[in-house]
């Protein structure tokens, strides 16, 4: 096992932000931490990368233990925050430079590893860190996260405040370093991130809901979900909460993702309801479940 | 960052050493002259002719003067009674009346000093008219002290501000600068960045700190010219001496910086902090008032107050010529304070939260 936590819990003051948490993560892996702000992930990351005790509980990661093994386990994690924490008065070079410095190596050695990233940041090398576009900031920081060659690899929401174009790029890199087997362990509180993931878990108020591949965590959802559109949203919405036989109803896009209390349900009857409560361009569709509404399924 | 960090001392250096003088001039002085006789006349001529005192008005009464002070437009009233010159010539003894504005308590009592100086200088010169051959037989012998200065022939105010001023200003610009450089860390997010690094305790506090520790001496240099060649501060010492202290000196100023920002999560607590030792620090370091007038508790609390032997030591030094002897005491205590600030310090630094 490359990171296992037993039964780890951890409070701060009045708020519990961890709760009797475990789960393990497989050599080689890229495993997702899936939960909304405030769900306790950060709180995780930082046990593990052993800037912060747990209350209860034992961690291993890549075999030390965070508490006996710290020095060992800081020479072989690499630990990319949500906030940008490089220099910001360095340019691109000497922000590498130094990490590679600290760890002991140079950039020479494990170019390697960084190469495909670091291309793509190397015209503006010269560039203070502060004054490089958020996408990338993003990739300097990866890259001085890998500088050492990790054997695990720590990514505290990547991709939040990234636009749509770096993030698709972003997990494309990552699958990228897993074929190099390094395990990587990445918190995003972007459903359709999770999918991309070889397991997640899915967590909340510092608790887990549930770890599986993102397959199995969809197989698993008990109903069927139908979207449904009509011309007013809100007035659907309303209209679709007050029918009686409603399991679930979330907006989701321009659609409603709606599911029935009953195994038998019939779309039509559906329909003729709408069409009483004088709603126009009624479409009401099987769909595919998403992570999303397993997550609000789970987190009800 | 780095003109500010040099240009705003040296600033501060020519400003407040001119500035920062206890000399009294240009005192505002009136007089209510009840005798007007050539007596009279010749006591107000030798204030006119004073350069601390600037004679402003002449009052028909008492009251009229007393409205003027009131109104802060007169510093001193001088009453002369009449009857003054009859008085002196008969019966050799007269009185004349001072009022003195005393709201800054300090500047008065100064004040008191000028005037009883011309006073008994007049007294002296009225004595002499006043003697008739007869009376020579008895005159006793007036004895008269005469202060020598020593450091500071002619008490210049400036070559006793300067050095003091110099050590204030680069224990100001490195405890601040060296407080908040590591709670900057803390506030941009570095700090958490180095901390999962195998970078050890020590190394990270020398990195961050050495830079201040030149920069404390790079300061000291340029004060040192200024005081050499704008104020021409007699430098008798030798400054190797004050460089070798400074040395130690500064580590005591960098560990408490590094101890402040341990115990603080923004750039603003941490000044905050930091302005609330500086301002203790200069007002009982003995730049200003004098420690031995503080009462009892008060210079013990200066026992732990390192701009006071920093401002001792470079005054020694610079005005007196003291050597690595004389010294010796300060030295020690300050060496004994780095090793409990540093370790204080180095001991609060936690890289886990």
């Amino acid at each position: 096992m490359s990171i296992s936590l037993q039964h780890i819990s951890k409070s701060f003051k009045t708020v519990n932000a961890v709760n009797d948490v475990s789960f393990e993560v497989k050599e080689g892996e890229l495993f997702g931490l899936i939960g909304p702000d405030g769900a306790g992930k950060t709180t995780i990351f930082r046990i593990l990368t052993t800037l912060l005790f747990a209350d209860k509980g034992t961690v291993t990661v890549a075999g030390f233990d965070v508490v006996d093994d710290y020095k060992e386990i800081r020479n072989h994690v690499g630990y990319m925050p949500g906030k940008f924490s490089l220099y910001q008065d360095l340019t691109v070079e000497e922000n590498l430079d130094f990490f590679a410095t600290i760890f002991g190596t140079t950039i020479e050695e494990n170019y390697e590893l960084i190469k495909d990233i670091y291309v793509q940041i190397e015209p503006f090398k010269n560039r203070r860190a502060g004054a490089l576009s958020g996408g990338m900031k993003q990739k300097l920081a990866l890259s001085c996260a890998l500088i050492h060659k990790p054997k695990v690899l720590f990514l505290d929401e990547p991709t939040t405040g990234v636009d749509p174009v770096s993030r698709k790029e972003f997990w494309e890199m990552l699958k990228r370093l897993q074929q190099k087997g390094i395990t990587i362990l990445v918190s995003t509180p972007y459903m359709d991130e999770a999918e991309l993931c070889d397991r997640i878990a899915l967590i909340q108020h510092g608790k887990i809901l549930q770890i599986d591949t993102p397959q199995e965590i969809i197989k698993h959802y008990p109903k069927k979900i139908f979207d449904v559109k009509a011309d007013n949203m809100y007035r659907l919405l309303e209209s679709l909460k007050s029918y009686e036989h409603h399991y679930s109803v979330y907006p989701f896009g321009e659609f409603v993702h709606y599911t029935d209390k009953r195994e038998d349900f019939n779309p039509q009857e559906l329909q003729q309801y709408l069409e009483a409560k004088n709603h126009q361009n009624i479409k009401i569709e099987i769909t595919k479940t998403t992570i999303e509404d397993t997550f609000m399924e789970l987190a009800k | 960052m780095l003109p500010i960090i040099f240009v705003l001392p040296i600033l501060q250096l020519v400003i407040l050493s001119n500035a920062a003088t206890f000399e009294i001039k240009n005192i505002k002085f009136s007089y209510v002259d009840h005798d007007k006789t050539s007596f009279s006349r010749a006591l107000i001529e030798k204030f006119d002719a004073s350069t601390y005192f600037h004679v402003i008005a002449n009052f028909p009464s008492k009251k009229e003067a007393n409205a003027a002070m009131a109104k802060g437009e007169v510093d001193v009233i001088l009453e002369i009674p009449r009857y003054f010159e009859r008085d002196l010539l008969k019966q050799k003894n007269t009185d004349i009346s001072v009022a003195i504005n005393a709201i800054d308590g300090a500047a008065a009592g100064v004040e008191n000093v000028y005037i009883n100086q011309i006073v008994q200088d007049f007294n002296k010169k009225a004595k002499v008219a006043l003697l008739t051959p007869t009376d020579m037989v008895n005159t006793p012998i007036d004895i008269v002290a005469i202060p020598s200065f020593w450091y500071n022939k002619t008490l210049n105010y400036k070559t006793f501000m300067v050095p003091g001023i110099l050590v204030l200003l680069v224990t100001m610009i490195t405890l601040f600068l060296s407080g908040m450089n590591i709670v900057r860390e803390k506030e941009i997010g570095t700090l958490e960045q180095m901390n999962v690094t195998p970078i050890k305790k020590y190394q990270f506090i020398i990195g961050k700190l050495f830079p201040f520790w030149i920069l404390g001496f790079v300061l000291l240099t340029v004060g040192l010219t200024i005081a050499k060649v704008v104020f021409n501060v007699p430098i008798i010492g030798n400054l190797g001496l004050i460089y070798f202290y400074t040395a130690f000196y500064l580590l005591v100023v960098l560990g408490m910086g590094l101890f402040i920002s341990n115990f603080t999560d923004t750039q603003q607590q941490a000044m905050f902090i930091s302005w609330f030792f500086v301002v203790i620090f200069i007002l009982m370091s003995g730049l200003f008032t004098p420690i031995e007038s503080m009462p009892m508790w008060a210079q013990y609390v200066t026992e732990f107050n390192p701009v006071k032997y920093f401002v001792q030591v470079t005054r020694m030094v610079m005005l007196k010529g003291a050597g690595f002897n004389d010294i010796l005491p300060q030295l020690t205590k300050t060496i004994i304070y780095a090793i409990i600030m540093n370790g204080l310090a180095v001991w609060s630094y936690q890289k886990t939260t």
